[in-house]
């Protein structure tokens, strides 16, 4: 397979247990070159830790990570001089300035002193932080300070580069530049984000996983996720409640479900379109039709049905 | 890499008013009593001059600031040292060194090491003092020599000391608190034991500090205790590089 990009990034059947607690089970997956990988989950779904053992913060009660070729645990130094790691809240030293620290990033990561100055301003480049290399980093406003992060874990030209939600706490024009930032990194490279922004992930992500509880429940390309999602589902509106039974029984219909605001979602199979089914039977019934219209793609329903139930593969 | 953590150490201390703060105090504390043995010293020379091979400036003010010092810097050190991992922690910057391409043996090496540097920048500024007696006198070479090696070996247990105590502690506070405890202990240890001559008080009077300290300030290099104060700091670091993995491994 020749034009397939490089694996860049391998994770084999990762687990890890706190006490008790099952954060990670059984988690495989791989990133290639040029790819954007989203990682989806609710808050505590094991997102953070999944990145913190890739990372190689965390170690893993059992399962394997490789890097560039290179095994986190056999060779840590080789597999983290591969990676880039952006955690939730960056690893700032807030009373140096940008200039010293990304300098100092630069050193641990091992790049030769005469191009540690090259490497600074290439990455300050990237990440818009030309204006402010003699500011100090705690005087920064959150944008800036996310972007040192973002400079911090890219300095080193890394072929992997993980960010742990990297867009929290900012406002909506520095939100789009961090995701162009990030969507260029893509282009070259293999970029892991985790999120629990939605939205984000249908901007910027060619790869989507969601994890729940600990589990992957869903791994697919974004083109495929929402394919699936746009063609599946109709929500509907009646003035007068409906019996959601004789709705179930129309042919193709799978389940129904009550939204917000007496609306109600219909779940169908992908190959048949029950609209005309609804419509006669409103009619028929006299329910009152409003509103009828097949559900706009979004990763929403999905998410939320892959996290609450438990799903059927 | 060491090398690189122990000047953003040194760098970080710099940086913060509370190196240079300590640096002035200590100054101002010392020359108070650096002064005071000095005018001892002009007081009993009279005396002294009568006496053959009587005690020289060495022995009354050289040694006796060093051994000031010693006790100064216990108290000193927890507040330098605290903040070394348990900062890092508590700012969530560790991320940084477990992320890059370092091993936890270097980022504890490096982190002592930045603390040793400053220490020993502690030790050259106190020798000054001492030395500036050459103006009108002569210093016993030797023996100052051995005590200034005595004080070294010592920071550099405190600081690896304070370095593990820094690891173990959630927080800075805690972590200044611990390891002046424990220091103080370490110092006192040969104080409790009212029999003399029992095995107990010889093992506390073998862990004491204080008993090791006290042949470099009379001018005996004796390897025995230069090993004591090299197997404590190798201890310590141990056990610091084996905190940090178990950070990793999350337990």
């Amino acid at each position: 397979m020749r034009d397939m990009p490089q694996v860049l990034a391998e994770v084999r059947s990762l687990r890890r247990q706190y006490g008790a607690v099952l954060a990670l089970d059984d988690v495989s997956f791989s990133i290639r070159s040029g790819e954007v990988l989203g990682f989806l989950g609710p808050n505590g779904a094991g997102k953070t830790t999944a990145m913190q053992i890739l990372t190689g913060n965390l170690a893993p009660t059992s399962g394997e990570v490789v890097v560039n070729g290179h095994d986190l645990l056999a060779e840590p130094k080789k597999a983290k001089q591969a990676m880039g790691y952006l955690p939730e809240q960056p690893p700032l030293y807030r009373e140096h300035r940008v200039d010293e620290f990304l300098d100092y990033c630069a050193a641990l990561r091992g790049i030769p002193r005469r191009e540690r100055r090259a490497a600074r301003e290439r990455s300050k480049d990237r990440c818009g932080l030309k204006e402010v290399g003699a500011r100090l980093i705690g005087n920064l406003s959150k944008g800036f300070q996310q972007r040192v992060g973002l400079a911090q874990a890219i300095i080193h030209a890394p072929p992997v580069i993980i960010l742990d939600e990297p867009t929290v706490g900012l406002d909506p024009i520095q939100i789009r530049e961090i995701r162009a930032l990030i969507r260029e990194f893509g282009k070259d490279r293999a970029v892991v984000l985790s999120t629990h922004i939605l939205s984000e992930v249908e901007a910027v992500c060619d790869h989507v996983q969601i994890i729940n509880k600990g589990r992957l429940v869903l791994s697919d390309t974004i083109a495929n996720v929402l394919r699936r999602v746009r063609s599946n589902t109709l929500v509907v509106r009646f003035r007068t409640a409906p019996e959601i039974a004789a709705l179930e029984k129309l042919q193709g219909v799978e389940t129904v479900q009550p939204v917000d605001n007496g609306r109600l979602r219909i779940f169908h199979r992908a190959d048949v379109d029950p609209t005309d089914g609804v419509v006669r039977l409103s009619a028929e019934r006299d329910w009152g039709l409003q509103e009828i219209s097949p559900e706009h793609g979004s990763l929403e329903q999905l998410f939320v049905q892959m996290t609450e139930t438990v799903p059927t593969p | 890499m060491i090398w690189t953590i122990a000047r953003r150490e040194l760098r970080a201390l710099f940086m913060s008013p509370l190196a240079w703060s300590i640096l002035a105090i200590i100054q101002l504390i010392l020359a108070f009593l650096f002064l005071g043995h000095l005018d001892v010293y002009l007081q009993v020379q009279p005396r002294l001059a009568l006496i053959p091979n009587a005690p020289g400036i060495t022995e009354i003010i050289a040694s006796p600031v060093l051994g000031n010092a010693s006790v100064l810097l216990l108290l000193i050190v927890p507040m330098l040292s605290m903040r070394l991992i348990s900062e890092e922690r508590r700012n969530r910057t560790m991320t940084l060194l477990f992320s890059a391409p370092v091993s936890m043996t270097e980022i504890a090496l490096g982190k002592y090491l930045g603390l040793v540097l400053f220490l020993l920048f502690v030790v050259a500024v106190t020798a000054l003092m001492p030395l500036s007696l050459l103006v009108g006198g002569h210093l016993d070479f030797g023996m100052f020599a051995a005590g200034l090696i005595g004080l070294s070996l010592l920071l550099s247990a405190f600081a690896a000391i304070g370095l593990f105590v820094s690891a173990i502690s959630p927080n800075p506070t805690i972590a200044g608190i611990g390891t002046f405890g424990i220091l103080f202990l370490f110092w006192i240890a040969d104080w409790s034991s009212s029999d003399s001559s029992g095995p107990t008080h010889r093992l506390l009077r073998y862990v004491s500090l204080v008993r090791h300290l006290e042949p470099f300030l009379r001018g005996v290099f004796n390897s025995a205790d230069v090993a004591y104060f090299v197997l404590l700091s190798v201890v310590f670091l141990g056990l610091t590089i084996r905190r940090l993995d178990a950070d990793r491994l999350g337990v």
